[in-house]
């Protein structure tokens, strides 16, 4: 078991991601506060990208509601918070247990019917359209006027979750670190590689005695737990949540453009993806306000999104990984050889 | 006859949307045997394998491992019991390494204590595989990976490992191998369901062998007197 990861190929990929979270560690304290406010959300839609891609890249459900779980988690700091005062620390633990048992039910439901892979995406759909509907009817959690969180007052505090954008920045930060790492770590484990047999091909793991009804509730159920951690997250950035926005169709685009323009089923994918694409949209939608042409952003979008998906149909990762491959010649493309999730 | 037999089957029957796939079949196999179910393409081979290792669920019949009656369980528990199948058309995790196909073979409570030791095991039987370990299953070739599937199948400690046409998609020469390999199972000790259309090669190694006909037993005896059976050597062996 112990020879299974190689140990220079271990130190380069260490190497890189200490060296790409340092380089995001300084842009923290030295960049302006439109980079610092952009790069905040990157960073958390790493980590939301990162969390579909635990269920699709690594579990082999595709869910195209996943606005739905940060929604919840959005919600659940939203209103302890705002209404009761209750530390966002205590909200985000809430959301997670409530988006986890929701994800939980619905994997419950539709396997138990045997509703699966496609179907089973639409289900995802029409459970965050509900839930969308349901929050912008409902008074008590603001319906469509939304919750507003007080303005910060400039001193950081911890406990509350409170502070400046560059505290927001780092705790982005923190949360896309932990992503990637477990991700990393989830992977290696027992869990990660009966995942990744179910995501090959769940009939020959049931085959095998995988137990997968229970090993797909899981994995959904880890994933909205997640995404609903970075929706909390999202809605303290924000300072505000309307079910709109938090819960609409498209937040659940936003969260899968990371890992599906990064690179599928991989660790640093949703990183890279997200690093591309955030930026992107809001430079097009910025030129397209000056520019007077509407939905520039859209478009450039769509643009991008076609050619990856032509040109680079599993990602940029895999490409950068292929690119250094060709580069260093032949040791170093037998070590990348050896990685898995990179595949 | 059935009180002894390791694998009890008893008119089992399996349809598939109101067609018949399985009809009636019965048949036992005794701890230590290698016994062959031999039959054409669409015959029902690989929905007998598929109904006792409860992927398909049978219409009715009863199905008993150790005089347990395993019908209708979830195919994990199946698996926990002992049943270990290698599937046709090798059925192997493609983006895991080697040695994680492997693992997740002896993934079962039964083969938890000494995993180790059975991957000693798997990997002297396959020495390739050892060399391989770490390389993604998906670039080994059809050779290497029915042997993985094959060691897959070893990893869960089984008492009975169920065959689904072994040579199908290889050379005649790695046909050979694989048959060679099926054997020294069964002379290691293992209790061996063997289906496969590869008539005489089959029959040659079996202690028993049943035909299946469309859905149904029509023979079935020791494997002399079904290779000298003149019906089996006109529409099986082209005698």
């Amino acid at each position: 078991m112990q020879k299974k990861f190689d140990r220079g190929l271990e130190r380069t990929r260490w190497l890189a991601g200490i060296t790409v979270f340092a380089v995001l560690g300084l842009v923290g304290l030295l960049a302006n506060p439109y980079v610092i406010s952009l790069m905040t959300i990157v960073l958390l839609f790493t980590f939301l990208g990162q969390s579909w891609n635990l269920m699709l890249g690594i579990g082999g459900q595709l869910s195209i509601g996943h606005a739905l779980f940060v929604g919840l988690g959005a919600y659940s700091v939203g209103v302890l918070y705002v209404k009761y005062g209750i530390s966002p620390w205590v909200g985000l633990l809430t959301g997670m247990i409530l988006a986890g048992s929701v994800g939980a039910s619905i994997a419950w439901l539709s396997f138990r019917f045997e509703v699966r892979g496609i179907y089973f995406a639409l289900l995802t759909i029409a459970a965050a359209e509900f839930a969308r509907i349901m929050f912008s009817g409902w008074e008590f959690v603001g319906a469509m006027q939304g919750l507003f969180f007080a303005a910060p007052t400039g001193g950081i505090e911890i406990s509350m979750l409170r502070g400046d954008a560059r505290f927001y920045y780092f705790v982005a930060l923190a949360l896309a670190a932990l992503g990637i790492i477990g991700t990393e770590f989830i992977s290696r484990s027992y869990l990660g590689y009966v995942w990744r047999a179910m995501r090959d091909d769940e009939s020959a793991a049931r085959a095998l005695g995988v137990r997968t009804f229970q090993h797909k509730i899981l994995v959904i159920s880890l994933s909205a737990a997640t995404a609903a951690a970075g929706g909390g997250v999202l809605a303290l950035v924000q300072g505000s949540i309307f079910p709109d926005s938090i819960m609409g169709m498209g937040l659940s685009v936003d969260v899968l453009i990371g890992p599906v323009v990064g690179g599928l089923g991989t660790t640093f994918g949703p990183l890279v993806g997200s690093l591309a694409a955030i930026p992107l949209n809001h430079l097009m939608s910025a030129l397209g306000d000056s520019l007077r042409i509407p939905g520039l952003n859209n478009i450039t979008y769509g643009v991008v999104l076609i050619s990856v998906i032509w040109f680079l149909p599993d990602g940029i990762w895999p490409a950068i990984v292929r690119l250094c491959k060709a580069i260093q010649g032949p040791p170093t493309a037998w070590l990348w050889q050896s990685r898995k999730v990179e595949e | 006859m059935l009180s002894g037999a390791l694998l009890a089957i008893d008119g089992l029957c399996v349809a598939y949307d109101g067609s018949c796939a399985l009809n009636g079949v019965s048949l036992q196999i005794h701890k230590g045997e290698l016994i062959c179910v031999v039959g054409a393409n669409g015959a029902g081979k690989t929905s007998l394998i598929r109904s006792i290792s409860g992927i398909v669920r049978s219409s009715s019949g009863v199905i008993k491992m150790n005089g347990v009656d395993i019908t209708g369980m979830p195919p994990w528990e199946i698996c926990e019991r002992g049943i270990a199948q290698v599937a046709e058309g090798r059925q192997i995790f493609g983006s895991l390494s080697v040695e994680e196909n492997l693992l997740l073979g002896g993934a079962l409570k039964r083969a938890k204590t000494g995993q180790s030791e059975t991957l000693d095991f798997v990997y002297q039987l396959f020495e390739k595989l050892r060399e391989r370990r770490g390389q993604l299953a998906g670039t080994l070739s059809g050779g290497e990976q029915q042997m993985l599937a094959i060691g897959r199948a070893i990893m869960s400690k089984p008492e009975v490992v169920m065959f689904d046409e072994p040579s199908i998609g290889l050379s005649p020469a790695l046909t050979d191998v694989m048959f060679g390999v099926v054997k020294s199972l069964h002379e290691q000790g293992a209790t061996v369901l063997l289906v496969e259309q590869n008539v005489a090669k089959s029959l040659a190694l079996a202690n028993r062998g049943y035909v299946l006909e469309n859905g149904s037993i029509v023979l079935h005896g020791s494997s002399d007197e079904l290779l000298t059976n003149p019906e089996i050597q006109r529409a099986y062996l082209g005698l």
